[in-house]
């Protein structure tokens, strides 16, 4: 298969991902143990309010009916309106996730900083102490709950030495990188460790392996080949990586924006399970796990540019 | 036999001295741990309470100690029934193949486009906060892992000579699947469901942290770093302690498994 074939059905494969999302999130959604409106108004509930909020939510039609209308309004962009906030849940969640999206990629950004080198330097060094101290600290990271390092960096750095401040999120650029900053790290923990783990065990069979034996053979310079040869198939490793981890890094900042006080989808989340808002708490995990497979995706392609076997 | 390595023996250890708290906290913990003293509210850490004291004058080694218990319940449960669902899933699957096989496939691409975290929420949010919803959205999500290991190992046993033979011999579906198979393919999803351990015990203690899993006054290492957020600033030591124990119980379990891993030579 070249290139351009499977550039296009892997993009086509993204439509039945997407239907099953919906799919997914609707049945989950009727999940709900008993009426769902007699729970949102408790003991508020006379005849008429139940009436108006189960022709509010769509509940008063049939299965097929509702889930036809859902997927039709999806598709006019239009997932309902909030129960607590009064708003279109769209115009909330466009609000809140630029917030995730920046605090995501700056825990990316310095994950992978960190990592990167930190993996080579251990790898090179294997089981030397370098090596050791390196996986010892990050094994405290795969152990480490996101919200309890959260809750040490506020003390430390915010309360403490206020280098920085103890939440919330800013106005200019500059500020909103600065307030991210602490949340970024402690989500940016376990991730780091995931990468050096995982890119030390690569480089370690890179190095090892034939190609790089005869590119030294021919003479090239040690610093040469780690460089082309090692970094090269070592980052490929990493790009799949940092894309499979894209969910666990979402599912995190929900933690991490909790403990912050950081405006973004993650806080919306928590706070809507308090207030009982169905149709944000749906709109939500739709979002984010079209989210996730746009991420797939996109891992896919550059792996593909990266790695020319991969459309094979 | 290999030798026990370094690491595989501090994880049981680390291990072993969660469980001893879980099973006698009575005689381990010093005070009561829901008794009240208001001489000594806030009290830092001291060698009358090595953990100091919460806002109640709770003692707090006291309370991370019975507070144990849940949490290893959680390590427990939180990946015993996602295994068992997951497990018998994959065997069906693996053996039967065909249409199953496709269907497996798909629903396991769709599970993973949710973040694992977000997914759970959802559903405890649909479900109601507490433990035992907890669980149940830690199963429906969580039998995928499972499932897939299980799935793969099958179909590598599949092939083997042994199956060939017991199908000659004219054995019993099941009996083949749960006699022969299962105990062949089952160690790296053994290995597994340690290493899930440490992972579950992280997961549990967030939710009970944002309010969405173990509830007040159950003790819970989570629910009581919730309860000394508030006071992080006055006495930091509520909340440090029980989360320090929490990176000891992870520690332990992650440690373990990766022991256990080389241990057995189950390649991840």
């Amino acid at each position: 298969m070249n290139r351009g074939a499977w550039l296009v059905s892997r993009l086509l494969q993204i439509i039945p991902t997407f239907i099953l999302i919906g799919l997914a999130v609707f049945v989950l959604a009727r999940l709900l143990p008993g009426n769902v409106v007699e729970a949102l108004l408790g003991d508020r509930g006379t005849d008429e309010a139940v009436a108006r909020l189960t022709a509010q939510l769509g509940l008063d039609k049939s299965i097929p009916v509702q889930l036809l209308q859902y997927f039709k309004a999806i598709l006019q962009g239009d997932l309902g309106d909030s129960l607590a906030m009064r708003i279109k849940v769209t115009t909330l969640i466009a609000d809140r996730l630029p917030v995730t999206g920046m605090l995501t990629l700056m825990a990316m950004v310095i994950a992978i900083g960190v990592a990167v080198p930190l993996a080579f330097v251990a790898a090179l060094n294997a089981n030397r102490w370098p090596d050791l101290a390196i996986r010892w600290v990050f094994q405290l990271g795969l152990s480490s709950p996101v919200f309890y390092v959260g809750l040490i960096l506020l003390t430390v750095f915010a309360a403490g030495l206020r280098w920085f401040p103890v939440g919330g999120y800013g106005d200019t650029l500059g500020d909103k990188l600065y307030h991210l900053f602490l949340p970024a790290v402690a989500l940016a923990f376990s991730f780091s460790a995931v990468v050096m783990r995982n890119l030390r065990a690569s480089i370690l069979a890179v190095l090892t392996a034939e190609y790089v034996d005869f590119a030294r053979a021919k003479g090239i310079a040690a610093r040469l080949v780690l460089f082309r040869h090692v970094l090269r198939n070592a980052l490929i490793a990493t790009v799949t990586l940092v894309g499979l981890h894209i969910g666990s890094l979402l599912g995190g900042a929900v933690v991490t924006e909790s403990v912050f006080a950081v405006p973004g989808v993650g806080r919306l989340m928590v706070d809507s399970i308090f207030s009982r808002d169905y149709p944000v708490i749906q709109a939500l995990t739709l979002v984010l796990a079209v989210l996730v497979s746009l991420a797939f995706l996109v891992t896919d392609i550059v792996q593909m540019w990266l790695d020319p076997r991969v459309s094979r | 036999m290999k030798r026990l390595s370094a690491p595989l023996i501090g994880g049981m250890i680390l291990l072993g001295a969660v469980m001893l708290c879980a099973m006698i906290p009575d005689v381990l913990a010093p005070y009561d741990p829901l008794g009240f003293d208001f001489a000594a509210l806030l009290a830092p850490p001291s060698a009358a309470h090595p953990f100091g004291t919460d806002q109640f004058g709770r003692d707090m080694l006291s309370r991370t100690i019975s507070a144990a218990r849940i949490d290893l319940q959680i390590a427990l449960f939180a990946t015993i029934f996602p295994c068992v669902l997951g497990v018998l899933i994959g065997l069906f699957v693996g053996w039967y193949g065909g249409v199953a096989d496709m269907i497996f496939g798909r629903l396991v691409d769709l599970v993973v486009t949710f973040p694992f975290l977000v997914l759970v929420i959802a559903i405890v949010a649909i479900l109601g906060p507490g433990l035992v919803n907890m669980y149940i959205a830690i199963t429906i999500v969580g039998w995928v892992a499972y499932a897939r290991l299980m799935h793969s190992e099958v179909l590598v046993q599949k092939a083997g000579e042994y199956v060939a033979a017991a199908r000659v011999l004219g054995y019993s579906t099941p009996r083949i699947l749960f006699r022969h198979i299962l105990p062949n393919a089952i160690r790296p999803v053994l290995v597994y469901l340690v290493s899930d351990m440490a992972l579950v015990i992280l997961l549990g203690s967030s939710l009970g942290y944002l309010g969405l899993g173990a509830q007040p006054p159950e003790a819970e290492w989570g629910v009581l770093i919730a309860d000394g957020k508030n006071f992080f600033n006055q006495a930091p030591w509520i909340a440090l302690f029980p989360g320090a124990v929490i990176v000891i119980a992870g520690l332990g379990f992650s440690l373990t498994g990766d022991g256990l891993a080389d241990l057995l030579e189950v390649k991840r």
